[in-house]
């Protein structure tokens, strides 16, 4: 087990640095950041002086050897778009609005998902099983701007129950969570389907049924318990989908998070704060997977890792 | 297990390409057309023959027609008494001012109801006001704000997202697939060098990439087609090398090995037909997902530009207008849900028929 984790962790680092380098490799293609940094009609020296100052007379492998340096240290770099402040210090005014959205997000899937997967699985074959797969499958037919934009102009616009958008109280929160943890409770909605009715099929249930155990213990206790480990493997992809997600949305809602960041952050060609941003988002990505994984082998002990 | 039909000995199998003529037939023969059909319907169809079928011009509206609703939406009528200036403060439900209805009065959205005996709009006087004029079927699905027909520009826009689809599906696709037959076929290094870069393009999230890389390049056709096909090909090497594991345990293998077959030949002509199910089952689960990355990415400014109508462009055109207009953004809105909907049923249908055994992906 040490050595796998061990190992996971070593192609999870590999995986970090290449990513560090493509995007630092791409976000200088994208154009001269001096550009940003100045006004159109800046001489010569100007530029050049900026350049030296923001070390891009540099060739481009040893500005990507100041840049890891610095980032072993805690050092993201300054915004050019922001006016020198340090990227670190952006994230951290943009994390907690990320972080509030995807845990109520993901707070609102398994508060549908759970209820609703156990329930389409007892009425397997039934109108409820078909009304669930229908509504699971238009779900993830829509792009998440399409299912934000369709939420807001109901309940918002037409309906007034909620805000249109911006960063508040709860009611802020609804439509945006809504419409982030929907894919999630399509794909949970599923897997807790298909895994309760394998369980639902096993002996130790129909040894419980016919010992004459309530259906209702039987279903929560017996069922659901065990049906709910498949599901969890699939919150590792959850943390991609949320982060994926979290970028359309809080764009379309105008929540100023971290998703809402890069986006300005990439048409303002303001490469310091991608690249944090990006590194961020890839970190805890494979994070929560190697996390999971290890999880999983706890969870169910006829998992054993090399 | 492939289930893969094959080929009877016979005439066509002993012409060049024959194999794969045969296994064809077969193929289209054992599974009824239908799926097929609602692709040409809801895709294929309307793209092809965009200049026939949509009735105006995409690209140029009429701009006395602009933000029209829908058909089948009728006059929005209010009864307002005329004042002389209003209040902004106070609510201006059922007042209008003396200039605008004069105005009004002119282009004959506006009829007295009380007062008006001399022809001329004085304060105090009640009006029937056409706040805003409903549809005409001229234009079914209503106009923008620059007066195109709504419905032409969905038609044009499924042009983009056909195009995109099966360019970088084809390209993303083919990749996947020579990348996948390789690592199975030659091991070693190469092997793990691939999967490596497999594992590290899937441990990222793809719109991320998406944006990063549209970015650094310009904003286009091509961009975006390029970098769906880069966002594609993981998946594809991934599931193509498993399968071509298993077939190179079969015995076929071993025999072409030994009658001489070169490395090329054997990999071309003996195992990649048999990987032929599985590319076609999941290029058809892969067109919804490529038409939801290009519309977000089109949304959000970073894929196709305008004027072009790319669904995704033209939600984002009507995003402002949420309150005024909704039928801008609600349209091509329920486009892109129709066709990844219909893409993602003929998928599933075609998974179970020809490759069950993906169901977990």
């Amino acid at each position: 087990m040490q050595r796998y984790i061990l190992r996971r962790s070593a192609q999870g680092l590999l995986a970090i640095i290449v990513i560090s380098m493509v995007v630092f490799a791409l976000a200088r293609v994208t154009g001269d950041p001096t550009q940003v940094l100045l006004p159109d009609e800046a001489s010569e020296e100007q530029i050049l002086q900026t350049q030296i100052e923001w070390g891009l007379d540099k060739p481009l492998h040893i500005q990507y050897f100041v840049y890891i340096k610095r980032l072993t240290r805690g050092d993201l770099g300054n915004s050019f778009k922001w006016a020198g402040v340090p990227a670190s210090e952006l994230i951290a005014e943009r994390l907690p609005a990320t972080v509030q959205l995807s845990a109520f997000a993901l707070l609102i899937s398994a508060a549908i998902a759970f209820p609703v997967g156990v329930l389409v699985a007892v009425k397997k074959d039934t109108g409820i099983d078909y009304a669930g797969k229908m509504v699971a499958i238009l779900g993830q037919s829509a792009p998440s701007f399409a299912l934000g934009l369709i939420l807001m102009w109901v309940f918002a616009v037409q309906l007034d129950w909620f805000p249109t958008s911006g960063r508040g109280g709860l009611s802020h929160m609804v439509l945006p969570g809504v419409a982030l943890g929907y894919y999630n409770v399509a794909a949970l909605m599923r897997l807790t389907r298909s895994s309760m009715l394998e369980v639902l099929d096993t002996e130790y249930v129909k040894l419980a049924r016919i010992k004459g155990v309530s259906e209702r213990r039987v279903i929560w206790k017996h069922c659901f318990r065990n049906a709910l480990i498949v599901p969890l493997t699939y919150f590792g992809l959850i943390g991609a989908v949320l982060i994926t997600g979290s970028v359309v949305t809080e764009t379309v809602f105008a929540w100023p998070g971290l998703g809402a960041l890069v986006i300005e952050a990439i048409l303002a060609r303001d490469f310091t704060v991608v690249q944090a941003v990006v590194l961020l988002f890839a970190f805890t990505f494979i994070l929560i997977n190697i996390l999971v994984d290890i999880l999983y082998a706890y969870i169910d002990p006829r998992i054993r890792y090399s | 297990m492939a289930i893969v039909a094959l080929p009877k000995r016979g005439f066509i199998d002993s012409l060049p390409g024959g194999p794969a003529v045969t296994q064809g037939l077969a193929w289209a023969r054992r599974y009824p057309l239908l799926p097929g059909f609602v692709l040409l319907f809801v895709l294929v169809i309307p793209a092809i023959f965009a200049n026939q079928i949509a009735p105006h011009d995409h690209r140029i509206g009429d701009l006395d027609l602009v933000k029209r609703p829908p058909a089948w939406i009728g006059d929005k009528i209010a009864e307002q008494t005329v004042v002389q200036k209003q209040d902004r403060r106070v609510a201006r439900q059922g007042e209008i001012t003396l200039s605008s209805a004069t105005r009004r009065m002119k282009r004959g959205t506006a009829t007295f109801l009380e007062g008006g005996g001399d022809g001329t709009v004085d304060v105090g006087d009640k009006l029937r006001v056409v706040i805003r004029q409903g549809g005409t079927w001229t234009y079914p699905l209503g106009t923008d704000k620059q007066g195109r027909d709504i419905l032409s520009r969905i038609i044009h826009g499924s042009r983009v997202s056909l195009t995109v689809s099966v360019l970088a599906i084809a390209l993303g696709g083919g990749l996947g697939v020579i990348l996948g037959l390789l690592a199975a076929y030659k091991g070693g290094i190469t092997d793990t060098l691939i999967m490596r870069l497999v594992d590290i393009k899937l441990a990222f999230p793809s719109i991320l990439l998406a944006l990063v890389l549209v970015a650094a390049w310009k904003p286009g056709l091509l961009t975006v087609i390029i970098v769906i096909s880069v966002l594609l090909w993981a998946r594809y090497a991934r599931v193509v090398r498993g399968e071509a594991m298993a077939i190179m345990n079969r015995d076929f293998i071993d025999r072409a090995q030994v009658a001489g077959a070169s490395n090329f030949r054997i990999m071309a002509r003996h195992i990649f037909p048999n990987l032929m199910n599985t590319a076609v089952v999941l290029a058809t689960l892969e067109v919804g997902h490529v038409i939801i990355l290009e519309s977000t990415l089109s949304f959000l400014g970073a894929g196709i530009p305008r004027p072009t109508p790319a669904w995704g462009v033209m939600v984002a055109d009507g995003r402002e207008l949420i309150v005024a207009a909704w039928w801008i953004f609600f349209f091509p809105c329920v486009a892109i849900v129709l066709t990844v909907l219909s893409m993602n049923l003929l998928g599933d249908w075609l998974r179970d028929k020809l490759d069950p055994k993906l169901r977990n992906i």
